[in-house]
């Protein structure tokens, strides 16, 4: 059976690309040959219901799965038309151009400053105190945590609230200059006030990173993506414009999972 | 009559009142109307025999450890004890004796004053004996029947039982720690008795080591008793040559099979390193004298060393670190399986490597837990005894010269206890002094390691 992509969809500009992409686990195939092309400027949502699927098919666009030794992954991704899986690739760096940010905040138990400056060190991508700082600095900015933690930037990471470390966990990808951002359910953690927070800092980092979120509310995803693909039992089912997903689903299953029938 | 016999009529009335207790609840079940009991009929008669056999094993404990001197009191009142010698060494030799005989155990005597105490003896025994088993009987009585009142179809005996256990239980591990008290408080006794004779502070601040055990007990030489040359020593091969070896072997060790090693060959590889820490210390104590020190030796010459020693800390210190690798292996080996998968994740997806993210991340994360490790297998080092007493020397010497013979607190312990003075000799009493010290640093380390592993805990949950 294939994906319904919705005729409207402008896929020009993709960022990443997977063609027939499928994930095993040992002898389980856990996603069936999914084809997606992820835009540049916007903010792509996952949605289905739980073990569909969709953090699999998100954690292999980073490689992530590469840490779990019985997963397997079929077919081709590419980011910038480089396919990431071929040997030469070096993951590291691909780890860095794709940046994740996990369902539970997971920062360092280190500083807050070292929680920021741990991506840009190992990457060499500051030299010296000030331009360190500087780092530091602008990312705690754009993750809207400055304000609340410039006085305590000495402070340990894990003292802070679930909000505001889901928030550092963000600074901390941000750090780096990622290319695309991979959220993984980051607010399925935190309470209705701190989710309100992320949802707004992912409207502002919008346009400048490609990100992807994967997220168990529906809500969620008609608030703060533009770009939605509905997972069902490891296969993509339909892919389009958000305001099309939820107010014009061409597929019965998406209809029913919308409207709460079953997930 | 032995307390075996006291305990054996004991667990006897016990069953006893298993079975009636049973029965009992049993006879409650047919009598009342919907045949239910608020606890089953064992828990009843568990109830019962509990209550019967405790006070009972309490009272042997108390009366087997004061019997002996009841009877020796009343011995001594008798008027055949009137001519005995005054307090002392020939006194209890006699009273000895006159016991021996009237327990069955010797089949005469051999001193005519102990012959006239037989019969005190025996008189004396027999009564005690009867106290002891009226007073047996009367408890086991009394609380049975107490507890077999109590019974009722509603009785609770379920959560009584339950809570019984649990006294048990605590009583069983109080054992644990009313043992190391007792372990201290005979050390403290010795070694005051030695402080008595040799000033703290010549022991503990001198520098020349070397008890004359044949010498005059009651002036010792105390510059003769300066422990500093025991205390390098030990801390020269256990705190600093075992883990040079140590640390290093066991923290890799412990990285690779968490984070390197696939879980076939760590299925493998753990159990092996485990192994280590089961082999007896005397073996490594062999290899030690017979293997490792001639090869230093011989290394020593070869590069030119001038004297080289068949016993040398090095080579007592580098076997004491291969025994101690399982010890950090393992705590580090805990900790950093402890620091949450998300850690590393988080790590990863920022894109660093395996090592960066062991480096930067996990092994700061899992550090209390490893210093932790590394403090327990300080404190095992060096109260480690076997492999030092083989292949590091009984010289004290206070160098700074791996390849020389040391001796340490272990090794001088050994000596002056298995030495040639009396027992109540300062050289042979400078031993419990020894151990003093011993006790209180690996108490310590031990504290601290486990204050450090709480709190370290604490920072996950």
């Amino acid at each position: 059976m294939v994906t319904v992509v919705h005729e409207n969809l402008d896929v020009t500009d993709a960022k990443m690309s997977t063609r027939d992409v499928s994930v095993y686990y040992g002898d389980k195939k856990a996603i069936d040959e999914v084809s997606i092309d992820i835009p540049t400027k916007y903010v792509t949502a996952f949605i289905g219901p739980s073990g569909c699927g969709k953090s699999t098919f998100l954690r292999t666009l980073n490689r992530m799965n590469d840490t779990i030794p019985s997963a397997r992954v079929e077919g081709e991704i590419t980011l910038d038309g480089e396919d990431i899986y071929r040997s030469k690739m070096d993951v590291v760096q691909l780890r860095a151009r794709v940046g994740m940010v996990f369902q539970k905040p997971n920062p360092f138990p280190k500083s807050i400053y070292d929680n920021i400056a741990y991506g840009p060190k190992i990457h060499g991508l500051a030299e010296g105190k000030e331009e360190l700082d500087a780092v530091v600095e602008r990312s705690l900015k754009r993750a809207g945590l400055w304000e609340e933690v410039k006085d305590r930037l000495s402070d340990s990471g894990t003292a802070l609230s679930g909000g505001q470390q889901q928030r550092l966990c963000i600074a901390r990808a941000i750090a780096v200059d990622p290319e695309v951002i991979l959220m993984d359910e980051p607010c399925s953690a935190l309470d209705p006030i701190a989710t309100a927070k992320i949802e707004e800092l992912i409207a502002e980092l919008n346009g400048r990173y490609a990100i992807v979120i994967v997220t168990h509310s529906m809500q969620q995803a008609a608030r703060v993506s533009q770009r939605t693909a509905f997972f069902h039992l490891g296969k993509m089912v339909e892919y389009g414009r958000t305001s099309d997903i939820f107010t014009n689903p061409l597929e019965q299953r998406t209809q029913d999972y919308i409207t709460g029938r079953y997930g | 009559m032995s307390p075996a016999i006291l305990l054996l009529l004991a667990l006897g009335l016990g069953l006893a009142g298993w079975l009636a207790a049973r029965a009992r609840a049993w006879a409650f079940r047919c009598e009342s109307a919907d045949g239910r009991l608020a606890s089953l009929p064992t828990y009843h008669a568990w109830y019962v025999a509990l209550w019967i056999v405790l006070p009972v094993v309490a009272f042997i404990a108390v009366w087997s450890a004061i019997a002996p001197g009841l009877v020796a009191q009343s011995v001594l009142a008798s008027p055949a004890a009137a001519d005995l010698p005054a307090f002392g060494f020939q006194r209890q030799t006699i009273l000895n004796e006159a016991r021996a005989v009237a327990t069955g155990a010797a089949p005469a005597v051999f001193n005519p004053q102990a012959r006239a105490l037989v019969e005190p003896f025996r008189d004396a025994l027999s009564y005690y004996n009867t106290i002891g088993i009226v007073v047996t009987v009367l408890i086991a009585f009394l609380a049975g029947a107490w507890a077999f009142l109590r019974l009722k179809p509603d009785f609770a005996a379920r959560s009584r039982v339950e809570r019984i256990v649990m006294a048990i239980l605590l009583g069983a591990s109080l054992v644990a720690i009313l043992t190391t008290i007792g372990i201290l408080g005979s050390l403290v006794f010795e070694t005051v008795r030695f402080f008595g004779m040799v000033s703290p502070l010549d022991f503990l601040f001198g520098t020349h080591w070397g008890p004359d055990p044949m010498g005059n007990p009651e002036n010792p030489d105390p510059t003769r008793y300066g422990a500093v040359p025991l205390f390098w020593g030990t801390l020269f091969i256990g705190a600093i040559i075992a883990m040079i070896v140590a640390i290093p072997l066991g923290l890799m060790s412990a990285i690779y099979l968490t984070q390197y090693a696939n879980p076939k060959i760590r299925s493998w590889v753990k159990p092996a390193l485990e192994i280590l820490a089961g082999v007896p210390t005397v073996v490594y104590g062999y290899f030690a004298a017979l293997t490792i020190a001639p090869a230093i030796r011989d290394l020593a010459l070869q590069l030119g060393a001038s004297s080289a020693s068949s016993e040398s800390a090095l080579a007592a210190g580098l076997v004491m670190g291969v025994m101690i690798i399982p010890f950090v292996s393992s705590m580090a080996d805990d900790s950093i399986a402890a620091v949450p998968q998300a850690m590393r994740d988080g790590s990863l997806a920022m894109g660093a490597t395996t090592s960066e993210t062991i480096r930067r991340v996990l092994v700061p994360a899992a550090l209390p837990g490893i210093v932790a490790g590394i403090m327990l297998a300080i404190s095992r080092a060096i109260g480690e005894t076997m492999i030092v007493v083989m292949a590091a020397s009984t010289a004290a010497n206070l160098s700074g010269n791996p390849l020389e013979a040391m001796t340490t607190v272990t090794v001088q312990i050994v000596a002056m206890l298995t030495g040639e003075g009396s027992f109540d000799h300062p050289a042979t009493l400078s031993a419990f002094a020894l151990g003093f010290v011993l006790f209180m640093v690996t108490l310590g380390l031990n504290f601290v390691a486990l204050r450090v592993v709480k709190r370290y805990r604490e920072a996950y949950e």
